[in-house]
């Protein structure tokens, strides 16, 4: 009784062969296409952006140096010696971000995974984690209106203690340099890169800390022989990718750097440098014809290092990473 | 400097000495209070120096006590406790700094924001937009930017949202080989592109086909979507890994056809998550300037078209008005303030949601 | 109407790899058979054939005959969708949907297919499945809570309930009390006795003792060594296979001389 038999309920199966072809294969086959449909229109847009970049970029690309002299703002001698600076700018802005960001980060990293009591991990994460949500126009008023006064009196003390050192010579107040653009940089990346070490710090096989520990060594020591030969290569690629969104940040150089087109090393001067997608958003609203094209070039010299920066990057996660997917 | 700190050390109950020889356990530590000692006399002495050479303030009497801390402690910990220790106490130090330096921007950051923010803020700000605002004159607000923003960041989210999950559904229930490898490649290099370029190839493309003059929402919402399918894509396909595959086959194993099984159990189950990571997602392009500067623009009264006529977004209303100067720099904060709370309770509302709507696991 | 079903020269691949070779067997209608044999031996890549459930691997294939009524599983023109509502599974660890309550996993089979039910129909269909699953009085009072609030014995019970929902004609069931307790166990394999009546059963199972009590007929599988194809190496009536085995593998193994 309180078995079902299948035959009082399946009358039709007697004339009918025992399993038949259904119907929903059909919308399944279209399901299946539009996703992947989905998935080439990721192809389709990366082409497009390559491609139309290329297009509007072409007349500035082969225009003669006189023609570019008549845009008001162009003084090089051809597209080329107008870039450079800037990518200098861009490039020295990042490296120096970097340089702030990762031993920061490694710490902070750490203190999550290996220090900070267990119950609070995640909390302190998510506070980390606050930094990133913090968009960028705000970093940039912070920067500009909060952190370039604060600096003040430290860059001051610098050029006059250190000043025999170009890198800190020609400090003018206010701090409107690219030591101090490249400080907020840094706190922009930080949590990018802390993010990314932290999820590789914790890991570390467990067995290898225990193997440490046991064999007598100090927290440090443990860190040191254990975690973080483990995370090298993370975090090297996490420095790669905190690097590629360095390189491409508009803003807060926007609002902080007083801008100047020059390869110098003079850290705390004003008017010295610029980077790309600083001077692309300063230009562009008020460039029309020739200008918006050598505009756009200087944006798809951008778009190719930080396109170089991340394949990198990536392709050292790929070397390192043999993780498998839910099937 | 270094007597006050130093005082405590005879307290250690075994006595000087590196304790490095005595075998089994009978190493000499620091007693659990030293530290706290060492961190009391530094903040102390760093004051009293400050104010014998010069003003003392917060910050700089902060600063000198964590230097004079990681010495004192460090030098106390190598004489009592032997080289090891005090590299490891100094590893702890460093650590914990790091983690504190981190605060540093957040807190002052938050700190400004709000406080200068607060100046102009308030409900007459939300509700008024900047037509008729010149010169010194206080008034205006950002009701137009919150539209302006509120629409291109919806029109961004309606292309990127489908594509995204569509893409992801593809990556982890369908493609295997070359193309999905590829695709997941091409979805990594599309996360790395700067926001500018993704306003410059908006740019490129709308005016291309609607003429140089040509600006409009949707322009700012494509260049958007540029940003935010990545993450999307992201998000998704990390929320439907987790999805046991059990579940997939005991849905397989009652006759559900694969497509159905999809969407009534892999993405049922995951939509919490999905939700959540939407939620990121536009959180995360709702705060981006730069592409909207190249092709929203600015402009002073509301408009709710999303295909004719520039827009203003609260971004670019903070940037405009920052670098107008003058009185635009209490709205500038206050737009910024504006929008950190738009952000922050984006981020919220997503944490809550992922915390009360995931199912919960059946072990 | 439980139906037979019978293996002729079956290949199981994953990719390149041959895991099961040349298996032919008989599976008879309203009875237990029981697939034994040391870990890896291709019992559970076996039992998968049989509903199709195999090619969900990417990469696997199967070559040969499943013929159940006169009908070729294998054959180019069968949905193996369509199969697989005819040859239910249940799996060695409980998986009720999360998102679902309890009734709600026993009509997962109508509801995920967007078939129409009325509620009484549903509501008969609940109870009934249930009923048959030995589940209902345990549960009658709290159709509505999820799933995954049931024991682990309750929960395979469940799925056992879900999957004969959907009448199919054979239940296929890979070591469903291996991650059960043995009071649980004990209840599910008296399940078994009772849904044989109704049901063809094919049961995997790596518990001896477990085969003897509740098969009608036992095969058993073994593999020569690591990357070599699992086989078929004899199949009897379960009191034959258990008394006296003619292959020498079959009684080594039962007398627990290895695996």
């Amino acid at each position: 009784m309180a078995v079902l038999s299948p035959a009082k309920t399946k009358q039709n199966s007697e004339d009918e062969p025992a399993v038949k072809r259904s119907k929903g294969g059909l919308v399944g086959r279209l399901f299946h296409g539009l996703s992947a449909a989905a998935g080439l229109t990721i192809l389709l847009t990366l082409a497009a952006v390559a491609g139309f970049l290329v297009l509007r970029a072409w007349p500035a690309l082969t225009a003669s140096p006189a023609e570019l002299q008549e845009i008001s703002w162009f003084r090089a001698d051809s597209l080329l010696a107008y870039v450079g600076p800037l990518i200098f700018g861009t490039l020295l802005a990042s490296v120096i971000a970097l340089l702030v960001a990762v031993p920061l980060s490694v710490g902070i990293a750490l203190f999550i995974s290996h220090y900070a009591p267990r119950r609070l991990a995640q909390g302190l994460g998510y506070i980390i984690d606050l930094l990133a949500a913090i968009p960028s126009v705000v970093y940039g008023l912070w920067g500009a209106l909060w952190l370039a006064p604060a600096l003040n009196p430290i860059f001051e003390w610098m050029t006059s203690a250190l000043g025999f050192i170009p890198l800190f010579a020609g400090y003018q107040p206010p701090a409107k340099n690219i030591l101090t653009a490249s400080i907020v940089l840094g706190v922009m990346i930080l949590p990018i890169i802390t993010a990314v070490a932290r999820e590789v710090f914790l890991q570390t096989p467990r067995l290898h800390e225990e193997a440490a520990l046991a064999l007598g060594a100090t927290r440090w020591e443990m860190v040191r022989m254990a975690v973080l030969p483990f995370g090298r290569s993370g975090l090297i690629s996490a420095s790669m990718l905190g690097l590629g969104r360095a390189l491409g940040e508009t803003m807060a150089v926007l609002m902080i750097l007083s801008p100047g087109f020059l390869y110098s090393f003079f850290l705390l001067k004003p008017g010295q440098h610029q980077s790309i997608a600083a001077n692309i958003a300063a230009k562009f609203p008020e460039a029309s014809g020739l200008s918006v094209s050598a505009l756009i070039a200087t944006g798809l010299a951008l778009f190719v290092i930080t396109l170089a920066v991340n394949m990198f990057a990536r392709w050292i996660i790929s070397r390192r990473s043999e993780f498998s997917g839910a099937n | 400097m270094t007597t006050l700190p130093l005082t405590p050390t005879p307290a250690v109950p075994t006595g000087p000495g590196r304790g490095a020889a005595s075998g089994t356990s009978g190493r000499t530590r620091l007693q659990r209070w030293v530290p706290w000692a060492v961190a009391g006399g530094s903040v102390v002495v760093a004051f009293l120096v400050l104010l014998v050479a010069a003003t003392p303030t917060v910050a700089s009497v902060v600063a000198l006590a964590a230097v004079t801390y990681l010495v004192v402690l460090t030098v106390v910990s190598r004489v009592v406790e032997g080289p090891r220790w005090a590299t490891d106490r100094l590893a702890t130090t460093l650590v914990t700094f790091a983690f504190g330096i981190a605060l540093i921007p957040l807190i002052s950051l938050l700190w400004t924001v709000v406080s200068k923010g607060a100046k102009v803020f308030g409900p007459t700000f939300l509700n008024t937009n900047m037509v008729g605002v010149f010169g010194d004159m206080t008034e205006g607000g950002v009701y137009h930017a919150i539209v302006g923003t509120v629409l291109v960041t919806a029109a961004a989210a309606v292309i990127s949202v489908p594509i995204g999950i569509l893409t992801a559904i593809y990556l982890v229930e369908y493609g295997r080989g070359p193309m999905a490898k590829g695709i997941t490649f091409l979805v990594d290099v599309m996360t790395g592109i700067p926001s500018i370029v993704a306003g410059l190839f908006a740019f490129s493309l709308f005016t291309l086909i609607f003429g140089p003059a040509y600006r409009a929402g949707i322009m700012g919402a494509v260049a958007l979507s540029v940003l935010m399918t990545p993450v999307v894509i992201r998000s998704v396909e990390e929320m439907l890994r987790l999805v046991p595959n059990e579940l997939r086959e005991a849905a397989y194993a009652l006759g559900v056809p694969k497509w159905l099984t999809i969407i009534k159990v892999v993405l049922r189950t995951a939509i919490a998550g999905i939700v959540t990571g939407v939620m990121l997602a536009v959180a995360r392009v709702i705060g981006e300037t730069a592409p909207l500067l190249l092709t929203v623009g600015i402009i002073t009264k509301v408009n709710w078209d999303l295909f004719d006529g520039r827009m203003t977004t609260l971004p670019v209303y903070a940037y405009n008005q920052y670098s107008q100067g003058g009185a635009g720099v209490d709205r500038a904060w206050a737009a910024a303030l504006t929008l950190i709370l738009i952000v922050m309770l984006l981020n919220v509302v997503a944490r809550l949601i992922s915390k009360f709507f995931s199912p919960k696991a059946s072990r | 109407m439980s139906k037979r079903i019978e293996v002729n020269d079956l290949f199981v691949y994953y990719g390149d790899f041959l895991a099961v070779e040349d298996v032919s067997m008989t599976i008879e209608a309203r009875s237990v058979t029981a697939l034994i044999g040391p870990s890896g031996c291709g019992k559970s890549t076996f039992l998968r054939t049989l509903n199709r459930m195999h090619e969900v691997i990417p990469g696997a294939r199967v070559e040969g005959k499943a013929v159940m009524d006169g009908q070729n599983l294998y054959a180019d023109d069968v949905d193996p969708v369509e199969v697989r509502r005819q040859v239910g599974m249940v799996f060695q660890r409980p998986n009720p949907f999360p998102t679902m309550s309890i009734a709600e996993n026993v009509l997962a089979g109508v509801k995920l297919n967007n078939k129409r039910i009325s509620k009484s129909d549903a509501n008969d269909l609940v109870e009934s499945s249930l009923q048959a699953a030995n589940l209902w009085n345990e549960v009658k009072d709290r159709l509505g809570r999820p799933g995954s609030s049931l024991s682990g014995g309750q929960q395979q019970r469940l799925c056992i309930a879900r999957a004969i929902a959907v009448r199919p004609d054979v239940l296929l069931m890979d070591e469903p009390c291996s991650a059960l307790d043995p009071i649980s166990t004990l209840a599910i394999e008296d399940l078994m006795s009772e849904l044989k009546n109704d049901y063809t059963i094919v049961v995997v199972t790596h518990n001896m003792q477990q085969a003897a009590r509740v098969s009608d007929r036992t095969a058993f599988f073994n593999i020569a060594g690591t990357g070599k194809p699992g086989k078929l190496i004899e199949m009897d009536d379960t009191s034959t296979m258990f008394s006296s085995p003619s292959q020498k593998a079959t009684e080594d193994y039962i007398s627990g001389r290895f695996g």
